[in-house]
């Protein structure tokens, strides 16, 4: 099997004398940082925390589900099971995953620039998101919170008694933590490119992060708001939401769901870019299509907040305004269909290795595919109808999310490993990894889509006995799937110490962080550097004298 | 689907239920739902059989054994223009498609008859115009049009028939609707759908289709010797709704005697529909509802009167306009109880509770 | 942020040390003082953007109940004082213009005329603070506050002539307007606190020199918050005050 990989040779090879690492030692150079590299390190230590306690209750989930009767928790412990689980994984995983952990380390040097806008601000925005966590944990052990990760109301305003206050602020400080980093992405990128770079000149790593940078700074607010009322209304007792006092509770629905849509698209946009940078790097080729695919994210981001209404299509919202959304919902896949067939056609007559950020990529484009389709089943509104509460759109979700995000996620995390941390992870360990996942991905959530048509409802703690060889198929999975993500856990840890020395570009990559050092030194350039060619351009990169491309200090 | 081929048909849907890979057509419109579905599939097929075979297929003739120097390529305006369109064009038809679908499920036709739904956590509750109450369990006939008035009395809920394909969310302070026709005998899930707290997944309950025959015989067992609208009648003077609502010309509160289902103007100039959900926020709110010519006096009675107590006095009013009472009787005529019940005043002849007094507003 | 190694990378070249030919207040991520001056005031606008969309959440509910229960609306607007209404409008707009005074003075390098303009605000925000507080108060007295201790009396046996009987179950609304009254108001007079105690450390900086030599970013991007939360109020005075009066 061919590869592309070319690292130094290991006999006698260091990582070079100074880098951001070892820039300053002590917990107070990391705790009081401004440098975007190590704050996208603190970030990776704590997302990755977080990430393994929603995976610990999704566990337990299964767990229950493998039986009809409700046999292993309590039906309110469940419930606060897969609140947590919802919380937890979208607020304080999958939201800041690639912003604020790749975003945060290679969006700068990407731009030419030696760190975000605001270094000050994006060490803020990590406290924000860590108390934020901490709020939510604090939910959590106080006794936990059962409303959901979507607080419907008046569920949440006046019928638990669990800790929905808790867990709202830590929903509302992660929130900030968002809102500031896209507010620092947006303007390092309109003020901080160096010379010669073009907008279109730029990585699509940097269209996408863009684009979820905007949604990030207009759409998390009135989930700040919406929590508020929640808020205010638990506890001082306005009847913003409450019928019996001129309230309406679909008012909360459509706050709620006006940051949520965003909200799914911040999840999968820098996700997107990932791909695209991966796809480029493992076929040799610029990604097909450039243009389409940087405007598509802009599109998307632009649609994002035309379609709200379509998680509410059941809820006696008027027939002619689900006609509006749904006629929306269908224009806004089509942007994500033209990426997919972009980074296709960006196979064609390249130079294919399959490395595995690469089989992370492939994988994401069949999953997402697969997910994104079905959100064209839900979109259509009779079909809504029935699918609608249900496992399919679980399934649907998880598809994209976790078949699609979490995969682009490992796929950044696998490729830009080697220059965070100069090491490279062992090869084959990391693509049987990728393998297992994909499998007990499928294995955990394509019996999902056959239970929602059956229609076996969402948050169900019980269910009737036909439906469990099903179920037992999705929790056989689940096991499956644990596996594979525990392994990266440990194989990325061991590489720190025994990895391979891996240069500053040992992929070949055209980004201008593949150009400097593995770990970058903390300004990133010794000197700013001058763009004086296109993005994903190979020759420009073939005709660098060879030395430039390999060298370790 | 059916008319493709019968036979096989029959035996995919028989095999398919019993391992429960499928759920049963048992609605009218379930098969067009499936229609639609089918549909969906097969282009998601083809989508992904295409995205996935240009993957392996560039991947094994393009890769870096056999093709180790890429060609650059910018990329090319007539591709994106295709898989801008077709995709575009596709998904239009799923537009429009689940759109006719969506109309239909959601507007009843006029000769429904209708069954009133209360959820709360977390049970349900079904209120048949003759009487019949039932809790998890809905008994309606088979090949009529039955559409539900629904109603929580406390948080969202939502009411699911997978075998029928319906579904709609059940909210707290005003009424939603949703119909089906029935078209084979059974026992079917009937799930709530919508998160709502502790035992949310105990919300379960059966649907069960009767032929018109046993449904008949059913309603003649089941009644609770008062139907709805007579209920209504006896909340009606309780609360003193006579009081206003006497009939007179003179009176303070309009007559309510043909108000259901006709064109009322408000004080304010603006002409509504007066169907069930302007019945009930009358009551609640009644100086939004205020009829042209009559001064905002009426009290409200937000707070003293259930969802079940509104329901009855809705039914009551409904019954007040012949012209409904009429409608109700072609509806559901064929479905009477078979057997006469002996208690004096109970529903007698026709179904929906027509034992209002012969003289429309006049009560007692 | 340390970048003051110099690399030695096997073949590059050596790091010109720049003698810090800089302003002291130029952070080093930034190429130019201009880079880091409109950087700054871009990542401001950002943020009062997602500041407009916060109050948009508000604005969307206060529209759509006021729609559906307008006489209720009118009744509490009529409640409130159209004098310490009006007299806190003009006491925002001038504390901008003083705040604008101030920007005026930083850039002519006037710490005299900073430090004055700067003291004049923060002496009208609290003036502001403290109307708003009188009239919180005389709401607590009237039972106006939405809770166990709200009454409609005043709504269905108005004392003024000319208000109108509201019939119970729309002076029960009432509830639903003072809610968004004191949610609003609420929301905006937090936006006012910080700005005071924001201003209160400006105004200290500025009394040692700060801001007058040249560098006076924070004093600019301060002045464009004063400005937003100035003109939330232009927004919430006539939805909530000015609504059916003649």
């Amino acid at each position: 099997m061919g590869t592309v990989v070319k690292l130094p040779p290991q006999e006698g090879a260091t990582l070079p004398k100074h880098t951001y690492l070892n820039n300053g030692y002590g917990l107070k150079s990391w705790l009081l940082t401004g440098d975007h590299k190590r704050i996208a390190i603190l970030y990776l230590i704590s997302i990755t925390f977080f990430f393994f306690i929603g995976g610990a209750m999704a566990g337990l989930v299964r767990l229950e589900l493998l039986t009809p009767m409700p046999d292993l928790v309590a039906s309110d412990t469940y419930n606060k099971l897969f609140t947590m689980h919802g919380v937890i994984m979208i607020f304080l995983f999958l939201v800041p995953s690639v912003p604020a952990v790749i975003g945060n380390f290679v969006l700068p040097i990407m731009l030419g620039a030696k760190d975000l806008a605001f270094p000050k601000i994006n060490l803020l925005s990590w406290y924000l998101y860590v108390f934020g966590g901490i709020f939510t944990l604090t939910a959590m052990v106080l006794g936990g919170v059962d409303t959901g990760w979507t607080f419907t109301t008046p569920l949440s305003t006046h019928y638990l008694n669990t800790h929905v206050i808790t867990a709202a602020l830590g929903v509302f400080v992660a929130g900030f933590s968002s809102i500031f980093t896209g507010l620092n992405f947006i303007v390092t990128t309109h003020r901080m490119r160096a010379p010669g770079m073009t907008w279109f000149r730029l990585p699509l790593f940097v269209w996408s992060n863009y684009a979820a940078s905007i949604l990030m700074v207009l759409g998390t607010p009135v989930l700040a708001i919406a929590i508020v009322l929640v808020a205010l209304e638990r506890t001082i007792g306005i009847g913003v939401f409450d019928p019996s006092r001129g309230g309406d509770p679909l008012l909360f629905q459509h706050l709620f769901w006006f940051y949520s849509h965003p909200a799914v698209y911040i999840m999968i946009l820098p996700g997107m870019g990932v791909i695209s940078e991966v796809i480029s790097t493992f076929s040799r080729k610029r990604v097909f299509g450039y243009t389409a695919v940087a405007f598509s994210s802009v599109a998307i981001a632009v649609f994002a907040f035309f379609v709200w209404e379509h998680h509410m299509f059941i809820m006696g919202v008027s027939n002619y305004s689900a006609l509006v959304f749904s006629l929306l919902t269908m224009l806004v896949a089509v942007p994500s269909a033209i990426k997919i067939f972009n980074w296709s056609a960006t196979l064609y007559k390249g130079s294919i290795t399959f490395e595995t950020p690469m089989l992370y990529a492939f994988g994401f484009i069949g999953l997402f595919t697969i997910g994104g389709l079905t959100g064209v089943f839900l979109g259509s509104l009779g079909m809504d109808i029935h699918l609608t509460e249900t496992y399919f759109i679980v399934a649907h979700f998880h598809f994209v999310m976790v078949g699609g995000m979490l995969m682009a996620y490992l796929a950044g995390i696998h490729f830009w490993w080697p220059k965070m941390t100069g090491r490279m992870y062992p090869e084959s360990l990391s693509k049987l990894a990728a393998i297992i996942t994909f499998i007990g991905f499928n294995l955990t959530f394509f019996p999902q889509f056959v239970l929602g048509y059956l229609g076996m409802p969402r948050r169900y703690h019980a269910y009737p006995p036909e439906f469990q060889v099903l179920n037992v198929l999705s929790t056989a999975g689940a096991t499956v799937l644990g596996v594979g993500y525990l392994l990266p856990m440990l194989y990325m840890t061991w590489s720190l110490k025994y990895g391979a020395i891996a240069g500053d570009n040992p992929w070949q990559a055209t980004g201008l962080e593949w150009q400097i050092q593995s770990p970058p030194i903390t300004s990133n350039f010794e000197e700013t550097p001058i763009m004086d060619h296109e993005a994903y351009d190979y020759e420009w990169l073939a005709n660098k004298t060879p030395y430039e491309v390999t060298s370790v200090g | 689907m059916s008319h493709i081929s019968p036979v096989i048909w029959q035996f995919l849907e028989k095999w398919l239920t019993t391992f429960a890979i499928f759920p049963p057509e048992a609605s009218a419109i379930a098969p067009y739902t499936d229609a639609l579905y089918f549909f969906l599939l097969l282009i998601s097929l083809a989508g992904l059989a295409i995205v996935a075979i240009l993957i392996v297929a560039f991947s094994i003739m393009y890769r870096k054994e056999v093709h180790p120097e890429p060609t650059q390529i910018e990329g090319s305006t007539l591709l994106e223009a295709t898989w801008t369109i077709i995709p575009l064009a596709l998904f239009m038809v799923c537009f429009v498609w689940g759109a006719l679908l969506y109309f239909r499920i959601y507007n009843p036709p006029t000769n429904a008859m209708n069954i009133y739904i209360v959820g709360k956590q977390w049970m349900w509750k079904a209120e048949h115009p003759g009487g019949q109450h039932e809790i998890n369990a809905l008994h309606v006939p088979i090949n009529k049009p039955v559409q539900l008035t629904m109603i929580s009395q406390d948080v969202f809920h939502s009411f699911s028939i997978p075998a029928f394909r319906v579904k709609r969310e059940v909210i707290p302070g005003r009424y939603s609707t949703v119909w089906f026709e029935a078209t084979k005998p059974g026992t079917y899930h009937l799930f709530c759908t919508q998160y709502c707290g502790t035992s949310h997944s105990a919300m379960i309950g059966d649907i069960v289709v009767l032929s018109q025959e046993d449904y008949k015989a059913w309603l003649a067992t089941s009644t609770s010797g008062a139907s709805l609208a007579q209920n209504g009648e006896r909340l009606f003077a309780s609360l003193s709704c006579n009081a206003c609502h006497s009939g007179d010309a003179a009176a303070r509160g309009p007559n309510l005697a043909s108000v259901y289902g006709s064109k009322v103007q408000l004080a304010n100039g603006a002409f509504v529909n007066a169907d069930e959900a302007f019945l009930r926020e009358s009551i609640l709110n009644p100086s939004m509802h205020t009829i042209a010519g009559y001064a905002p006096i009426m009290p409200t009675y937000q707070g003293q009167i259930s969802e079940e107590g509104l329901i009855d006095v809705v039914e009551y009013i409904k019954n007040l306009n012949s012209n409904y009472r009429v409608q109700q009787t072609l509806n559901t005529s064929e479905l009477a109880p078979t057997q006469q019940t002996v208690k004096p005043g109970a529903a007698s002849g026709t179904s929906s509770g027509t034992a209002a007094p012969s003289v429309p507003g006049m009560v007692k | 942020m340390d970048s003051q190694i110099t690399v030695s990378n096997g073949a590059a070249t050596e790091v010109a040390s720049p003698a810090h030919e800089h302003p002291a207040y130029l952070r080093h991520h930034f190429e130019t003082v201009e880079q880091q001056r409109e950087a700054s005031s871009l990542g401001m606008w950002l943020f009062l953007l997602t500041e407009i969309m916060f109050f948009g959440g508000l604005f969307t509910a206060y529209l759509i109940y006021r729609n559906w229960y307008y006489p209720a609306f009118v009744a509490g607007s009529h409640q409130l004082s159209i004098v310490l209404g009006t007299t806190n409008t003009v006491v925002l707009i001038t504390s901008s213009f003083t705040m604008a005074m101030g920007v005026w003075s930083a850039e002519m390098k006037n710490k005299r005329g900073l430090v004055l303009a700067l003291a004049a605000t923060f002496v009208l925000g609290l003036v502001f603070l403290g109307i708003k507080a009188d009239e919180y108060h005389e709401k607590w007295e009237k039972h106006h506050i939405p809770g166990a201790n709200f009454s409609i009396e005043e709504f269905v046996h108005p004392s003024s002539p000319k208000e109108k009987v509201l019939a119970p179950d729309m002076a029960e609304k009432t509830q639903m307007y003072f809610s968004l009254y004191f949610i609003m108001t609420g929301m905006h007079a937090l936006h006012m606190i910080i700005g005071i105690a924001i201003l209160s450390v400006l105004l200290v900086r500025a009394i040692g020199g700060a801001y007058t030599s040249g560098h006076m970013t924070t004093i600019e991007n301060f002045g464009l918050y004063w400005h937003f939360v100035d003109i939330v109020w232009i927004f919430l005075f006539p939805l909530l005050y000015l609504i059916s009066r003649y």
